[in-house]
C-alpha cells in the first residue's frame, strides 16, 4: 500500500537528528529499521509529517563495554546483536531472544532499539530489557538523561521518550556470579508475534536459587516483571517441585489481552507454564 | 505397477532409457520466476497509463445514502473519479458459470456498488490517477454516507425464519437447494431406509473453516484500448475464459479484446474469476482512450479477493457392529458470501460426488444449501470441494471406528475398493478408474515407521506425558482432470472441459508448443517440453512452450482442477501424434518408400529393410518450409492442432499419514512425521510431483492448524493482515517422507492423473485425526479448525471443541446426535 505523502530527513549525527526532529514539525517520527513503523505507515494507520531516518547515524551502531555494562547503540540490527560476542557473553539473554524475533529479513534491517523504543508489549526485546535491568539512554534538546527499564515503559506503544528525544543507547548491567538465562517464546508459527513469552534469568548459589528475575512478553500494555515468582524464588531449592510451585504465581498482577491467539485466561495459564519452563532451564534443570 | 520411495521413471521406459517423461528435469522457467526477470503484470509500463485505485466500503451492510466526490476530482493529478451511478447503465454483472439448479437464486454482482454495500470492502468509488499514490491520496478526500442495514454472518442464522436479508430482491439468504441421492439416481439403495435398518449411526458436525487462497503475487490488470481493440493483461489463471466473460459482460465483441495472462505468481483458485476490477479497468479504459493499471495491496486481496472453503458439515453414517459401512448422509450449509462469482455455487456441487471417498457405501444422500451472508464470496480454492468432502469422509470414519473400538485403519480395509475390484463405479455414480489402496497404505506405514510410534504413543499415555502423540490416517481419493465436457454439461456447468494445443515445427527444427492451459507457476513449460521430446524425439532444449495469450493460444480452457496435464498434456500428446502423421507422407515422398514401411523412431523416419535411408523430422521440417518438393495433394506443412476432451475423470489417490505431538499443558501441536504414498497415475517428472505434493501438503495442513479467515460481529475481516492470517513457513512444516504407487489412468494417452491438488485434499483429514488421536483418552471428541493451541488446550482441560461449541465432558465421548439436525437424522448409537 501506499504511504500518505511525508517531509524526510536523513541526518548523519545525533545532533543532526535531534535538530531534524526539532524541525519536524507537529508529528515526526523516527525510522530506525522501520520494521514496525513502515507497515503502519503503509497502511495508513500512521501519517506523519516528518519521518527522520536515523540510517546513516553511524554513532548509533554497535556493541560496547563501559565498566560493568554493555553499551548497545540503539540503531544495533537484530543481526549484529544476534553475532555480538560481548552480548554472548554478557547477555545472552538478548541474544536467545533476538534470535526468536520474526525472520531472517526483519532482523537485518530491525534494530535493538527501535524494537525498545516501539515498545510493542508483544515485542520479545522489552521484557529482556525489564528482566536485565537495563537502562535507557536519552537524548534530547538539553542534554541527555538515562531512565531505567521500570520507568521506560509507560503504557501500550508508549514510553519515557518525550517530544524532541531520541534514544540512543541501552545500557545492560553484566551480570555477576553462575547467571542461566533462558527465553521461553509460545507462537503459533515461526515469524509470529509472541502470543505470551518468558525471559528468566536465574543466580544459581549451593544448590539454591539465590535470585531470579523474571519478564513477561504481552501479558499487559507493557512489558512486567513476575514479581511474585521472583519473590518465591529468592532462596528457594532448585528444584523442580519449588519452580513450579513458585511459577504458579507468574500471572499475578498481570492484565493480559483477549485476541485471536488467545483469551486472557489462557495467556495467564501460559505465563504459569512458560515461567516453569523459563526458570528450570535458566537454573539447568 | 512399481512402488517407490523416491519417485521414479514411470512404468513403460524399458525401450528408451534416454526418454524425458520420468526425468526429474529441474523447471526451464525457475530462473526467471525466481530471479524477478520477467514481465509480471504489475511491471508492465505503458505511454500514457493511469492508475486506478478503489474506495472500499467499511460496511458490511448499508444503503450508500450520499456520496460526495468533488474534493477528489480536483486533487492534483487525478483525472476521472467514477462512482457505481456513474457505471450502473454498462457494468451488467460478475458472471455466474455454475447455475447449479434451475431455480438458483442469483441476484447479480455489481463490479461496483451503485445504491447498497453488500461485504466489506466492496467497491464504492475509483480514482483515476496520473501515479498511483495520487490516485491513492485522493480515495482519502471521498465523502461517503452509509445507513446500515442489518449484518447476517451466521449461515444458520442467515436461513432461520425472519432473518434479514443481505439482498432485498430475494425471498431468502437461500441460493439454492442442491440434492444428490444416489437412490433416486439408481447409483445406489434407499438411504433412509439404510438408516433404518442400520444397527450403528455415528452423526457429527464438522466445520470448514473459511480461508483465503492467498497467493504470493497479488491481483493486477493493465487494460490498453488500441482503437476499438483492447488488450488486457492479467495475473488470472483463465485469460481464455477471462476474455469471454469479458466480452459478455462490457459487450466489447470478444475478437476485439485480447487477454494476456503472462507468468503469474500462483492462483490456487483464487485467480480462477472474473474480478469486479478487471471489468472496471475495462470500462474505464474504454471511457478515457488510456492505458489503466490497478494492482492490489495485500489488504485488499486478503479483504476482496474471493475465499475459500465455509462449510458447516452434518454428515451420518450408517454401519452394521462388523464394521461394514451401509450409508452416508450428508447435509451441507455453504456460505456464498454476498454474491455469486464464477463457480460460487459450483464448489459444494464438485464435493458432491466424493463424499463416499474409497468406500463401498450402498447408499448415499447428499444435499446442500447455498447460502448468502454479508462476507466476501466464496469460490475455487485448491481442491474446490473435495477437501471439504474428503475431511467429513475421513474424519467420520474416525468417529466410526471409535464407536465401534475398532482399529481406524482396519475399518477402512474393511471397506475400501479392492485393487481387483477397478474400474468401480461409487454409490455417486463416478467410475473409478485405477488404484490398489492396500499397497500404498502399506508403504506409507513403512515410510512413516507405524509400529515403533505406536509404541511410543502407548508409553507416553501410560507415563502421562504431558505430550502425547497421536496418529491420523487419511485414505483419500479426488477426482481430477476437469473435465469431460458432457459431464459437465450434466452438472449445468458453463463451459466445457477439454483442451487444445498447436505444434510449429519452425524452419530450424526447433519446435513451439502452444498450450490452452495457462500455467501460474506449475512447471507446464517444463512438463510439456518432456512430453514432446518423446513424442517427437526432439531435444528437450529445442521445444518451447506458448501460453496465457488469447492472440497466440487461440483456444484453452486453463488450469484449475488438476487437469492441466491430464486434459491439456494429452492435447499435445495427441496434436504431436498428428505432427508425426503429416511428416509421416513427407518423409514417404522424399525418401521414395511406401509411408507403411516408415518406422518413426527417436525422431527420425527409417525404411523398414533399407538401412541408411532415414530422415529426421527437424530436417522435415526444413523440407516443408521450403516446400521445394512435397507430394501433390497435401498442404506444405507439418503443423498440428489437438483439442482432447477427456472421457472420464481421472481419480489420484493416496495414503497419508500423520504423527502428532499435542502438548496438553500448553495446546501446542507439532507435527513429529508425515509420511504419503500418492498415486498420480504416470509421473512425467518426478520433481515437478514431489513439489506439487510438498505445497499441497503445507497448503492442506494449514487449513488444519493455522488459517482462518475471520469475521467480527459488524462483518469486518479481523484477519486482514498476515499477522493476524497466518500461514505455515518451510520453519513451520516437518520434513515429509513421501512416495508413489503408480497405476496410469486409462482415460488420457499420458496415464496421468493430476496431482495438484493431492497434498492439500489429503493432508488435512489426516493431520486434525492425528491430533484428536492423541487425547481421545482424555475426553476430546472434537477440535475445531484450525487447531490453534488454544482450542487444543481447551478441549482438553474443558471439553467441547475448543471452539464455538459448548464443553460437555459428560458426553465428549459418546455420539454427537444433539448436534445433528439433519432431516430424519436418526443420531446416537441403536
Amino acid at each position: 500500500m501506499i504511504p500518505a505523502p511525508f517531509a524526510y530527513a536523513r541526518p548523519t549525527t545525533v545532533d543532526e537528528a535531534l535538530q531534524a526532529i526539532a524541525d519536524g514539525g507537529e508529528d515526526v517520527k523516527i525510522l530506525a529499521g522501520g520494521q514496525s513503523l513502515i507497515p503502519v505507515m503503509r497502511l495508513r494507520l500512521a501519517a506523519p509529517e516528518t519521518v527522520v531516518d536515523l540510517d546513516r547515524v553511524d554513532e548509533l551502531r554497535g556493541v560496547r563495554e563501559d565498566g560493568d555494562a554493555l553499551v548497545i547503540g540503539a540503531m544495533t540490527t537484530h543481526a549484529d546483536v544476534l553475532h555480538d560476542p560481548l552480548i554472548g557473553q554478557y547477555a545472552p539473554l538478548i541474544a536467545q531472544a533476538t534470535e526468536t524475533v520474526a525472520d531472517r529479513q526483519v532482523r537485518r534491517r530491525g534494530t535493538f532499539g527501535g524494537a525498545l523504543a516501539h515498545a510493542d508489549p508483544a515485542g520479545d526485546l522489552p521484557s529482556v530489557a525489564l528482566a536485565l535491568d537495563a537502562e535507557f539512554v536519552i537524548a534530547g534538546p538539553n542534554g541527555r538523561r538515562t531512565v531505567p527499564a521500570a520507568d521506560f515503559f509507560v503504557d501500550y506503544l508508549t514510553t519515557a521518550l518525550e517530544e524532541g528525544e531520541l534514544l540512543v543507547e541501552i545500557r545492560v548491567p553484566k551480570l555477576a556470579g553462575q547467571w542461566g538465562m533462558r527465553y521461553e517464546k509460545f507462537n503459533r508459527v515461526a515469524q509470529a508475534w509472541s502470543i505470551v513469552a518468558v525471559a528468566a534469568a536465574v543466580r544459581r548459589e549451593d544448590g539454591h536459587i539465590a535470585e531470579a528475575r523474571i519478564g513477561l512478553t504481552n501479558m499487559g500494555p507493557t512489558p512486567l516483571r513476575a514479581r511474585a515468582t521472583e519473590a518465591a524464588l529468592a532462596g528457594a531449592e532448585a528444584s523442580a517441585e519449588a519452580i513450579a510451585a513458585a511459577a504458579r504465581s507468574a500471572a499475578e498482577g498481570t492484565s493480559p489481552s483477549s485476541d485471536l491467539n488467545g483469551q486472557a485466561d489462557y495467556r495467564e495459564h501460559l505465563a504459569q507454564v512458560l515461567t516453569r519452563r523459563a526458570v528450570s532451564a535458566a537454573a539447568g534443570l | 505397477m512399481t512402488v517407490t520411495e523416491e519417485p521414479q521413471a514411470a512404468s513403460g521406459t524399458d525401450t528408451a532409457p534416454q526418454k524425458e517423461i520420468g526425468q526429474a528435469r529441474r523447471r526451464k522457467e525457475d530462473a526467471r520466476l525466481i530471479t524477478g526477470r520477467t514481465t509480471w503484470t504489475d511491471n508492465m509500463v505503458l505511454p500514457g497509463m493511469l492508475h486506478m485505485a478503489v474506495l472500499r466500503s467499511p460496511v458490511a451492510h448499508g444503503r450508500i445514502t450520499a456520496l460526495d466526490v468533488t474534493a477528489a476530482k480536483e486533487a492534483p493529478n487525478v483525472v476521472a473519479v467514477y462512482t457505481g451511478r456513474d457505471l450502473a447503465e454498462e457494468q451488467g454483472s460478475i458472471p455466474c458459470a455454475w447455475p447449479v439448479t434451475p431455480d438458483m437464486v442469483n441476484p447479480g454482482h455489481p463490479s461496483i456498488a451503485v445504491d447498497q454495500v453488500n461485504h466489506v470492502g466492496e467497491a464504492v468509488a475509483i480514482v483515476i490517477g496520473r501515479s498511483r499514490s495520487a490516485a491513492a491520496d485522493a480515495l482519502e478526500l471521498i465523502d461517503v454516507d452509509y445507513e446500515p442495514l442489518p449484518v447476517v454472518l451466521d449461515m444458520e442464522e442467515a436461513i432461520a425464519e425472519g432473518a434479514p436479508l443481505v439482498h432485498d430482491s430475494t425471498e431468502s439468504n437461500r441460493s439454492y437447494h442442491f440434492v444428490f441421492d444416489a437412490g433416486e439416481a439408481g447409483t445406489g439403495s434407499d438411504t433412509e431406509q439404510a438408516f433404518a435398518d442400520a444397527e450403528v449411526v455415528v452423526s457429527r458436525r464438522f466445520v470448514q473453516q473459511r480461508l483465503i487462497p492467498a497467493f504470493m503475487e497479488p491481483r493486477s490488470v493493465v487494460v490498453q484500448p488500441q482503437g476499438d481493440n483492447y488488450t488486457m493483461w492479467s495475473a488470472t489463471q483463465i485469460p481464455h475464459i477471462l476474455r469471454v466473460m469479458a466480452a459478455m459482460v462490457t459487450g466489447i465483441p470478444e475478437h476485439k479484446l485480447r487477454v494476456v495472462a503472462p507468468d503469474v505468481g500462483g492462483g490456487f483458485g483464487g485467480k480462477l474469476q472474473v474480478n469486479p476490477e478487471e471489468i472496471l479497468a475495462l470500462l474505464v479504459a474504454r471511457r478515457l482512450g488510456k492505458p489503466i493499471k490497478w494492482t492490489e495491496t495485500r489488504s485488499e486481496s486478503l479483504m476482496t479477493a474471493h475465499h475459500g472453503r465455509d462449510q458447516i458439515q452434518y454428515v451420518d453414517v450408517a454401519a452394521d457392529r462388523e464394521g461394514n459401512v451401509k450409508g452416508l448422509r450428508v447435509r451441507l450449509l455453504a456460505d456464498m458470501g454476498a454474491y455469486l462469482r464464477l463457480i460460487t455455487p459450483g464448489v459444494p456441487a464438485l464435493g458432491a460426488f466424493m463424499f463416499p471417498g474409497i468406500y463401498k457405501f450402498g447408499a448415499y444422500r447428499f444435499e446442500c444449501d447455498g447460502i448468502f451472508t454479508n462476507k466476501v464470496p466464496t469460490d475455487a480454492y485448491r481442491g474446490a470441494g473435495r477437501p471439504e468432502a474428503t475431511f467429513a469422509v475421513e474424519r467420520i470414519m474416525d468417529e466410526l471406528a471409535v464407536e465401534l473400538g475398532m482399529d481406524p485403519l482396519e475399518l477402512r480395509r474393511k471397506n475400501w475398493i479392492n485393487a481387483d475390484e477397478f474400474p468401480f463405479t461409487t454409490v455417486a455414480g463416478l467410475a473409478y478408474d485405477s488404484g490398489d489402496y492396500e499397497t500404498a497404505t502399506q508403504e506409507a506405514l513403512r515410510l512413516l515407521g507405524y509400529d515403533e510410534l505406536r509404541e511410543e504413543q502407548r508409553r507416553r499415555r501410560e507415563s502421562n506425558d504431558p505430550v502425547q502423540l497421536g496418529i491420523g490416517f487419511s485414505t483419500f481419493t479426488e477426482m481430477c482432470g476437469l473435465a469431460p465436457s458432457r459431464v459437465l454439461g450434466s452438472l449445468s456447468f458453463g463451459a466445457g472441459g477439454w483442451e487444445h494445443a498447436s505444434i510449429r515445427m519452425l524452419p530450424t527444427g526447433k519446435v513451439e508448443v502452444v498450450t490452452g492451459s495457462t500455467p501460474h507457476g506449475q512447471g507446464h513449460e517444463t512438463a510439456w517440453s518432456q512430453l514432446v521430446a518423446d513424442s517427437l524425439g526432439v531435444p528437450f532444449e529445442d521445444v518451447e512452450v506458448l501460453h496465457g495469450d488469447t492472440a497466440i493460444a487461440s483456444r484453452g480452457l486453463d488450469t484449475y482442477g488438476s487437469r492441466s496435464l491430464v486434459v491439456g498434456g494429452s492435447a499435445v500428446v495427441k496434436a504431436a501424434d498428428k505432427v508425426i502423421a503429416k511428416a509421416r507422407k513427407i518423409a514417404a515422398h522424399l525418401l521414395e518408400a511406401s509411408e507403411d514401411d516408415l518406422e518413426f523412431s527417436g525422431g527420425k523416419f527409417s525404411v523398414r529393410g533399407t538401412p541408411g535411408a532415414s530422415l529426421g523430422i527437424q530436417e522435415i521440417a526444413l523440407a516443408i518450409f521450403a516446400a521445394h518438393d512435397y507430394p501433390e495433394g497435401i498442404e506444405p506443412s507439418i503443423d498440428a492442432e489437438a483439442t482432447f476432451d477427456p472421457e472420464n475423470f481421472s481419480f489420484p489417490h493416496g495414503t497419508h499419514i500423520c504423527a502428532m505431538e499435542v502438548d496438553t499443558e500448553t495446546g501446542f501441536v507439532k507435527i513429529r512425521k508425515y509420511a504419503c504414498v500418492d498415486d498420480v497415475g504416470t509421473i512425467v517428472n518426478p520433481l515437478i510431483v514431489e513439489g506439487q505434493v510438498h505445497g499441497g501438503l503445507a497448503q492442506g495442513i494449514a487449513q488444519a492448524l493455522y488459517e482462518e479467515a475471520v469475521y467480527d460481529a459488524d462483518g469486518n475481516l479481523t484477519t486482514g493482515t498476515f499477522v493476524d492470517y497466518l500461514l505455515p513457513s518451510a520453519a513451520d512444516l516437518p520434513h515429509f517422507d513421501t512416495g508413489n504407487t503408480v497405476h496410469e489412468a486409462p482415460g488420457n494417452p499420458i496415464g496421468a492423473k493430476g496431482v495438484g491438488e493431492a497434498g492439500c485434499i489429503a493432508s488435512t483429514p489426516a493431520v486434525v485425526n492425528a491430533a484428536l488421536d492423541a487425547v481421545r483418552h482424555l475426553g476430546v471428541a472434537d477440535i475445531r479448525m484450525p487447531l490453534t493451541p488454544e482450542r487444543v488446550w481447551r478441549a482438553v482441560h474443558a471439553g467441547g471443541d475448543g471452539g464455538d461449541r459448548a464443553p460437555d465432558r459428560t458426553n465428549a465421548q459418546a455420539v454427537d446426535s444433539a448436534q445433528a439436525p439433519a432431516a430424519g437424522s436418526q443420531g446416537g448409537v441403536q
